[in-house]
């Protein structure tokens, strides 16, 4: 659905985003992860035909990002939730979405049907004739979702959409997102929250300028962090650890009266390590399996790059 | 082009302004001021005291006429300034130039709705003018002076041009602002040398009739032209984009 090849694009001497390289399928959620400044807004100013790309190619469908006769294609296949919602304060929720659909020339009986169903969707359909400058963030942002969906596209493009949001109305975008999976649309989503792209991506990019790392949330831990086997004992003492470490090759850690295990398969080695402790004389109170979190594996692979 | 998409954004744009009291009582005051201000003035000074021969009278009701150029230029700044910078201000302008709208429909869009309520309200203004200013001078003068070929011309052609002048001119201003009032109030320099005009007209510099109304309004159009490719090389989604906001 989305293919990108060697994308680049420059501001000046600056470059933004540096040859990025992938693709997204059709129906996917996709998260674009990435500190501030990483490029990941221009990446989705370059994918909606906002801005030009320097170098590279990118194609939605069939239609080529770049080429003036496709931009109004895409732009017609695309819907955009930007980092800022940008309502019209002084038009009621209807009238911009109103205006929207008429923009994208959707008939005018479909248009309020699409205006209502989303509307009431989205628990917006009450205050369909306040305006929006009244809304609160959270209606806003939702009202922006709505804009967004609006002419049915294929095609679901945001950036942070749930971006200081309070938990609750952010739980109601998250959901609406996945509604929208459901639908079958393909969605690239941009986020900072690193639980959320975990909870509704099907697969994560991460982005500082170059593309750092992408797979499934889960690929993306297990390529980078081992998973550890915490176990809290009745007492840590050097003799026990210094026996557990001629007993078993794993690194361990010590942490007051726990010790932290590296282990790469845990359903095999912890009942080892179970037996060398007990055997060892230690005293076992909790024993706790750490998975590493997808934030445990950003960060590493940000600090990497620094 | 598809002037449909350029109507909507028109359509919204017009729409928005009738919900700003600021912008709707602006639309109205100079308005008024001229429809039914100036007529007075002729009707106070001129015609009720006998202060002013009759040809002095028609020097000073030619003059009057020219202000309908002046508040035609005066107007769309208002209303084009906003219509620009509110979207900078709301940050609109993204989830707009995402949809199938291309930069001249938008900016034709902006034009028309920028352009069509101040001519509207000019052309009203310009009837209650020529009827009081007709009901208060024709004991002087003896006959109707309006409408005659001088404001005909004024109303036909330095009104529209004016017009244009005035958004073609606020738009390259808007790309740089990002408050609305600084905007409009960088945007009305365009109108100094209407003011010029005016103050000529008034001195007796220059005779406006319809040979000097003719001139006046080509060096517009030229403005207005090259203006109008100014504009559109300012307003391109990329720079609208990383620039403007």
């Amino acid at each position: 659905m989305i293919t990108i090849e060697n994308l680049t694009k420059k501001f000046g001497e600056v470059t933004a985003v540096d040859g990025l390289t992938f693709s997204v399928d059709e129906g996917e959620v996709f998260g674009f992860l990435g500190p501030n400044g990483a490029g990941k807004t221009t990446t989705i100013r370059m994918l909606c035909c906002l801005i030009s790309k320097t170098s590279g190619e990118a194609t939605i469908g069939d239609y080529h990002i770049g080429k003036t006769d496709d931009s109004l294609a895409i732009r017609k296949m695309i819907g955009l939730v930007p980092d800022n919602v940008g309502l019209y304060d002084d038009l009621t929720a209807f009238e911009n979405l109103d205006f929207y659909g008429k923009l994208y020339e959707v008939p005018e009986g479909r248009r309020r049907e699409n205006i209502e169903r989303f509307l009431k969707m989205l628990d917006l359909w009450d205050r369909k004739d306040a305006r929006a400058g009244s809304f609160s963030k959270g209606m806003k942002q939702k009202l922006a979702l709505a804009r967004a969906l609006v002419h049915e596209p294929n095609i679901l493009f945001m950036d942070e959409p749930t971006a200081n949001l309070d938990p609750e109305s952010a739980k109601t975008v998250r959901d609406f997102i996945m509604e929208v999976k459901k639908q079958g649309r393909t969605i690239f989503l941009n986020t900072h929250n690193l639980d959320e792209a975990q909870k509704i991506c099907d697969r994560i990019g991460i982005i500082k300028t170059k593309l750092l790392t992408i797979g499934t949330p889960d690929q993306l831990k297990e390529s980078r962090t081992a998973p550890k086997t915490e176990i809290r004992l009745a007492q840590v003492t050097e003799v026990l650890v210094s026996a557990l470490r001629k007993l078993i090759p794993n690194k361990i850690e010590v942490s007051g009266d726990k010790l932290l295990i590296n282990v790469t398969d845990p359903d095999k080695e912890n009942p080892t390590i179970i037996t060398a402790i007990a055997s060892s004389g230690g005293q076992i109170r909790e024993v706790t399996q750490i998975v590493p979190s997808l934030e445990d594996v950003y960060l590493q692979i940000v600090k990497e790059t620094k | 082009m598809r002037i449909s998409k350029a109507w909507i954004v028109a359509a919204k744009d017009m729409r928005i302004f009738l919900r700003k009291k600021y912008l709707i009582y602006s639309l109205v005051a100079l308005p008024l001021l001229l429809g039914i201000g100036l007529p007075l003035v002729l009707h106070l000074v001129g015609a009720r005291k006998q202060a002013l021969s009759g040809t002095a009278l028609l020097s000073v009701m030619n003059a009057f006429s020219f202000f309908f150029g002046i508040g035609a230029g005066v107007l769309p700044i208002i209303l084009a300034s906003y219509s620009l910078v509110g979207e900078k201000i709301e940050k609109s302008l993204e989830p707009l130039l995402a949809t199938p709208i291309t930069d001249s429909e938008l900016l034709l869009g902006k034009s028309i709705a920028a352009f069509i309520p101040p001519v509207c309200a000019i052309y009203i203004s310009s009837i209650f003018f020529m009827g009081l200013s007709d009901l208060w001078t024709h004991n002087i003068l003896g006959y109707s002076y309006f409408p005659n070929w001088n404001i005909g011309l004024i109303l036909l052609a330095v009104v529209p041009l004016s017009a244009l002048l005035s958004i073609g001119w606020s738009i390259i201003v808007s790309s740089r602002a990002t408050d609305v009032r600084a905007a409009q109030l960088q945007s009305t320099l365009i109108i100094i040398p209407f003011f010029i005009i005016y103050v000529m007209t008034e001195i007796g510099a220059i005779t406006l009739d319809t040979k000097t109304i003719g001139i006046i309004s080509g060096v517009i159009l030229v403005a207005d032209i090259i203006l109008f490719f100014l504009s559109t090389k300012t307003f391109q989604r990329e720079e609208i984009l990383t620039k403007w906001t």
